[in-house]
């Protein structure tokens, strides 16, 4: 549980930022809260001759809430937690992130690591697709934006370049109800099963639903057809029914000490269901 | 003075003695992060040594290279079976009579295994050879299975003779350890064939780890000039250990130095003897410097001691009417490659024969076959004596299965089979003497705590709210009655590697009415420095505040056996006491001298010896103290000091009622405590908060065995829950409250009728929890499904159950 040695960067600004992650390729990581990226190294998976922290590096932290809801990638989940205007806007940020490790973990990991880590069993990536939220990407070749549900490839894997730092995120300001609803093992654990729903409402039919889960495939998995479900419905049994056979169709879970694929499909469907409910309680 | 007319009431809650709940000395330290643990030794020039371990668990190893890891900057040497194999120290002994490889000796049995000792200057650059040592390794075929273990041609041991008897008689089988046997098997199977009831079933206890806070590790330091080994680490034996690297090592006895500073937890991982600290002798050795080795969490995990793994095939039978008349069980012991369980020597499936429990049985059979297979060696008593916890949950649940043959509420088919209060002391089937109990009673406070009856409506009301579709949610009442067996043991039926189990404590006063007690045991947490001065304060009748305990060096503390089992307060608590009576008899006869009377004619009286009749003569036991330094008193020695070796004539049976209600969510597989309580007797209560909290500690443990903790292997023998990310360990948020309660039933044998508790919450608890899954299940007819019970096991029952269509 021992790291190999590294070379250890602390640059003021993105240009330096830019300048390391070009020098040296590969051979260099940057380091947001460390809480995903320490533990492999000391697990020896991850092997970085150079890393990069960011903490010192200007324009990554701060929340601005408006039509536009901008959260800085240095942002930890707790300055989340913290945040009321933040929460009065869009709160299924912090039921989210109150659900996430534990408070310890939560003073140090940040929303940027947590989106650009590509790990599975992350609960923000899922969240920013449920949000539609755009990623802020700055490189060598300057900045552009890729949308939450564009990013993911596979596990550890996304449209981030290897030169790529991730700056922020943004969504519009969520309309209606929401819920984000998690299965674990313990306090401190990845999802069995997650999902992030919001859904608007008209008189009693659903105007817009979207839903997206997480730690169900190799990815974090966006299920149009199970929002397209809800639209349009009064989100009785039926409907609900069928937008959980059609989010069940879009996830690919896989079998590890959480429990075997029957029993994951199962909890999906579950907690997918509670989501649905609570989310069109609060709608 | 003011003592004068102080009540002797008030006099006896000055002393702090036993039945006082006094704050723990020990926490000032803990607290403050002040504690001094192994990993907090630092000598000079100190170096640092760690493994190279297996990633394969069943594999020949064909070379292994060396070369680069010592070009690592930092790394000194690099050992393996070679180097220790002239030094005769490649293989060692376990405490089961078998031996292990230090480092591997031409093949590995486990994950994790210890191929090499990477010596470097400190723990980064060791780490670092590590990467560097080349191993090449030839897979062989894995055996975790330990029924197929005893089928298949796969030898795993092939450094024993295939023929050899082991070291308890003989072996069916190449991969077969022992087969041991207690009572009767020919009448039991008479009894079990003729009876009108009989339930059957397969009980697996899942193999767990006692994960400790702080890991396992040492310091071992060579003073070449003189001589003298000091060896720091996290030993619940200290004086074992040292008997033991004297006999392997061939250094004197009085050449070594054994010392346990504060241990974080041990739960009997920290009772064997580890190759680490085999090399790290060695290397202090080769290399003249302290070398320390310290296990990390996954270390810990994977290979040092783990718990359980036995699979017990029990019958069970009864009348109709629910008298028990019988119990068979065979046990299938898995105790991976090499046999290193922590047992007394003649006992290799410890006191597994305590599996009749609190019951009335006249006929039982017991026979439990030992068996390797390609996991970590260990087996020890994690939070309990010998294997108490395997035989507890396996009576606690025949008992349940039971129930259901009979149709039969449990809780009153234990009632009716429990051993009366005038059958002791109790001659158990299987061949223990139970010193004292009183069962009804303990079993009918409890059951009207939690308001018993009441329950049982509420349960029948979900059922049918649960079958209407009003509900997901089932109530499961899990209920358990266990009898611990501790304090180990009575010397002429228990040793450890010959060595017998007695205890001792040494006292010695201060002219000023202060006292140090040292003991043969060691604390990890149970607070000995806090509860022995209690007993002391007690017997000797100076303030526990005035009373210094001090464990775990060696070349201060007298011998002993260590601190597991529960065997500190039966054990060593009794000669703590002894030293003390001797203490106060040689005080009686200074009191008679000063106040110029007989020795008769004076009697003890909380804090002094009064003249008999006239209490206003008197010499304190502070004044005594001093007499004994200062006066010259014809026929008595000056000082005033004592040591006692007390082996104890029987062991302890403490026992407990516990009873949990839990709510399970059939979809998740969630559950929930709704209320926990915990009757213990350990008969005379020595320190009510202390154990309390050992409670509190003990409880939380089985909630984790029960409901989560395991751990599990693949096929191929890697280790699926090496980390505390897939290894529960509960926190405050999945720890429930507690309700604790008790009844005091003296020991009558033990010198303050003390019983031991730190390990019962254990024993008692893991019942409590999986009969509470079960129960929840038992209307839509479950039998059985084994631990842990997490969400998705649970949820599998209730899948098999048909409950999700
Ligand atoms: C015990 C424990 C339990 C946990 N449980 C959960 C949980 O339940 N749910 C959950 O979602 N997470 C969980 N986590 C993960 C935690 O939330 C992490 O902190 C988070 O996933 C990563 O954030 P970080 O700031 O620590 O990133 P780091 O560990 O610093 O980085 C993670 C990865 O992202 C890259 N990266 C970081 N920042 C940027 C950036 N701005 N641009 C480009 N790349 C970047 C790094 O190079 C690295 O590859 C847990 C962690 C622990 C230790």
């Amino acid at each position: 549980m021992i790291p190999a040695a590294f070379d250890y960067h602390r640059p003021t600004d993105m240009a330096g930022v830019l300048s390391l992650l070009s020098e040296h390729g590969d051979d260099a990581r940057v380091m947001a809260g460390g809480h995903s990226l320490i533990p492999l190294m000391k697990l020896r998976m991850a092997d970085v001759p150079h890393l990069i922290d960011l903490q010192d590096v200007e324009g990554l932290s701060g929340i601005d809430v408006g039509e536009t809801i901008r959260i800085g990638a240095m942002v930890t989940q707790a300055d989340i937690i913290d945040h009321t205007g933040l929460t009065a806007s869009a709160p299924i940020l912090r039921e989210a992130a109150l659900q996430i490790a534990d408070p310890q973990v939560r003073y140090m990991g940040t929303v940027g690591g947590n989106v650009a880590n590509g790990d599975p069993g992350n609960d923000m990536p899922g969240l920013m697709q449920c949000l539609d939220a755009q990623f802020t990407l700055v490189g060598p070749d300057g900045e552009r934006t890729v949308p939450a549900r564009d990013f993911y490839e596979a596990a550890y894997m996304t449209e981030r370049g290897d030169e790529e730092v991730l700056t922020s995120v943004s969504f519009a300001a969520p309309k209606g109800g929401y819920a984000y609803e998690k299965q674990k093992r313990k306090i401190g654990d990845y999802a069995t099963a997650a999902s992030a729903v919001q859904m608007t409402k008209d008189g009693g039919t659903c105007t817009s639903a979207s839903i997206a889960m997480t730690n169900l495939s190799d990815t974090p998995i966006f299920s149009e057809n199970a929002g397209a479900a809800l639209a349009g419905s009064t989100v009785d049994e039926t409907a609900i029914k069928a937008a959980v056979a059609a989010a069940l169709a879009d996830i690919d879970p896989t079998e590890d000490n959480r429990g075997p694929v029957a029993f994951k499909m199962h909890v999906a469907g579950v907690i997918l269901t509670r989501a649905i409910t609570r989310a069109w309680s609060r709608a | 003075m003011k003592d004068d007319v102080q009540s002797s009431d008030d006099r006896r809650a000055s002393l702090k003695g036993l039945g006082s709940s006094r704050k723990r000395v020990e926490d000032a330290r803990f607290t403050q992060g002040k504690g001094n643990y192994v990993d907090d030794i630092k000598l000079d020039g100190m170096l640092f040594g760690d493994f190279v371990r297996t990633p394969y668990a069943h594999a020949r190893i064909k070379s292994i290279k060396t070369e680069e890891a010592l070009k690592v900057p930092g790394v000194l040497a690099v050992l393996t079976a070679a180097d220790l194999e002239p030094l005769g120290l490649h293989w060692m002994p376990t405490l089961a009579g078998d031996k292990q490889m230090v480092l591997a000796d031409g093949k590995v049995l486990y994950q994790g295994q210890e191929v090499a000792f990477v010596v470097a200057t400190d723990r980064y650059a060791a780490a670092d050879g590590i990467e560097a040592v080349e191993v090449d390794y030839e897979e062989l075929p894995v055996i975790t299975d330990p029924f197929e273990a005893l089928k298949t041609d796969v030898v795993l041991r092939e450094d024993l003779e295939p023929g050899a008897d082991g070291a308890h008689g003989p072996r069916k089988h190449p991969n077969h350890i022992f087969t041991w046997e207690a009572g009767e098997k020919e009448t039991t199977e008479q009894v079990i064939d003729a009876a009108e009831v009989v339930a059957e079933e397969m009980v697996y206890y899942h193999r767990v780890h006692p994960c400790p806070l702080e890991t396992c590790g040492c310091v071992a330091s060579m003073d070449k000039v003189n001589g003298k080994l000091t060896l720091y680490g996290t030993f619940q034996a200290p004086h074992a250990i040292r008997t033991v690297v004297s006999l392997i090592s061939g250094i004197e006895e009085h050449n070594i130095r054994v010392v346990s500073p504060d241990i974080g937890g041990g739960f009997g991982n920290k009772v064997g003897a580890y190759p680490g600290y085999v090399c790290s002798v060695v290397a202090s050795i080769v290399t003249g410097k302290p070398v320390k080795w310290i296990e990390d969490r996954m270390d810990n995990l994977m290979t040092t001691a783990f718990a359980r793994d036995y699979w017990m095939k029990g019958k069970i039978s009864a009348t109709k009417e629910g008298k028990i008349t019988g119990l068979w069980c065979h046990t299938t012991a898995d105790h991976g490659g090499f046999d290193a369980c922590a047992d007394p020597t003649k006992f290799p499936a410890g006191f597994m024969n305590i599996c009749t429990g609190s019951y009335d049985i006249p006929t039982a059979y017991l026979a439990v076959d030992g068996v390797y297979t390609n996991k970590a060696p260990g087996g020890v008593a994690y939070r309990c004596s010998f294997r108490v916890t395997e035989a507890a949950y396996f009576i606690e649940r025949m008992i349940e299965v039971l129930a259901i043959e009979l149709n039969m509420d449990a809780a009153e088919l234990r009632r009716i089979n429990f051993i009366k209060k005038e059958q002791f002391p109790y001659n158990s089937a299987l061949g223990w003497e139970y010193d004292s109990g009183d069962y009804h009673t303990a079993w009918d406070k409890a059951l009207n705590a939690v308001g018993y009856d009441d329950l049982r409506k509420e349960q029948a009301q979900r059922l049918e709210d649960f079958k209407a579709g009003k509900t997901r949610k089932l109530l499961g009442i899990g209920l358990s009655h266990f009898t611990e067996i501790v304090g180990a043991g009575p010397v002429k039926n228990c040793d450890i590697l010959g060595l017998g189990m007695f205890d001792s404590c040494e006292i010695r006063i201060h002219p000023t009415g202060s006292a140090i007690a040292r003991l043969g045991t060691i604390s990890q947490g149970q607070g000995h420095a806090t509860t022995f001065a209690q007993i002391l304060a007690s017997e000797i009748g100076l303030p526990a505040d005035s009373i210094t305990v001090e464990e775990g060096d060696t070349d201060t503390a007298p011998y002993g056996l260590g601190t597991y089992g529960s065997r500190s307060t039966p054990v060593a608590g009794a000669a703590t006491a002894m030293a003390g009576r001797k203490i106060r008899a040689k005080a009686q006869m200074i009191a008679a001298f000063l106040l110029e009377v007989h020795d008769d004619d004076v009697e003890f009286d909380v804090d002094r010896f009064v003249v008999k009749g006239a209490p206003e003569k008197f010499k304190t036991m502070k004044e005594i103290a001093f007499a004994a330094y200062n006066q010259a008193i014809p026929g008595i020695e000056p000082g005033l000091e004592a040591v006692s070796y007390y082996d104890p004539p029987n062991m302890t049976y403490p026992f407990g009622a516990y009873i949990c209600v839990m709510e399970l969510d059939v979809d998740t597989g969630e559950h929930e405590i709704r209320q926990f309580y915990a009757l213990d007797d350990c008969g005379t209560r020595i320190n009510p908060m202390i154990i309390e909290g050992q409670v509190h500690g003990g409880v939380t443990e089985a909630l984790a065995i029960a409901m989560g903790q395991e751990i599990a292997y693949d096929e191929l023998g890697n280790v699926k829950t090496g980390t505390l990310m897939d290894f529960f360990l509960p926190t405050a948020w999945e720890t429930p409250h507690y309700t604790t309660d008790h009844t005091v039933t003296p020991s009558p044998h033990h010198p303050i009728g003390a019983k031991g508790v730190g390990e019962s919450p254990n024993v008692g608890g893991v019942p409590a929890f999986s009969n509470a899954v079960h129960d929840a299940f038992r209307p839509f007819g479950l039998r059985h499904a084994h631990m842990p019970h997490d969400h998705w096991r649970v949820w599998k029952i209730a899948n098999d159950l048909g409950l999700h269509s």
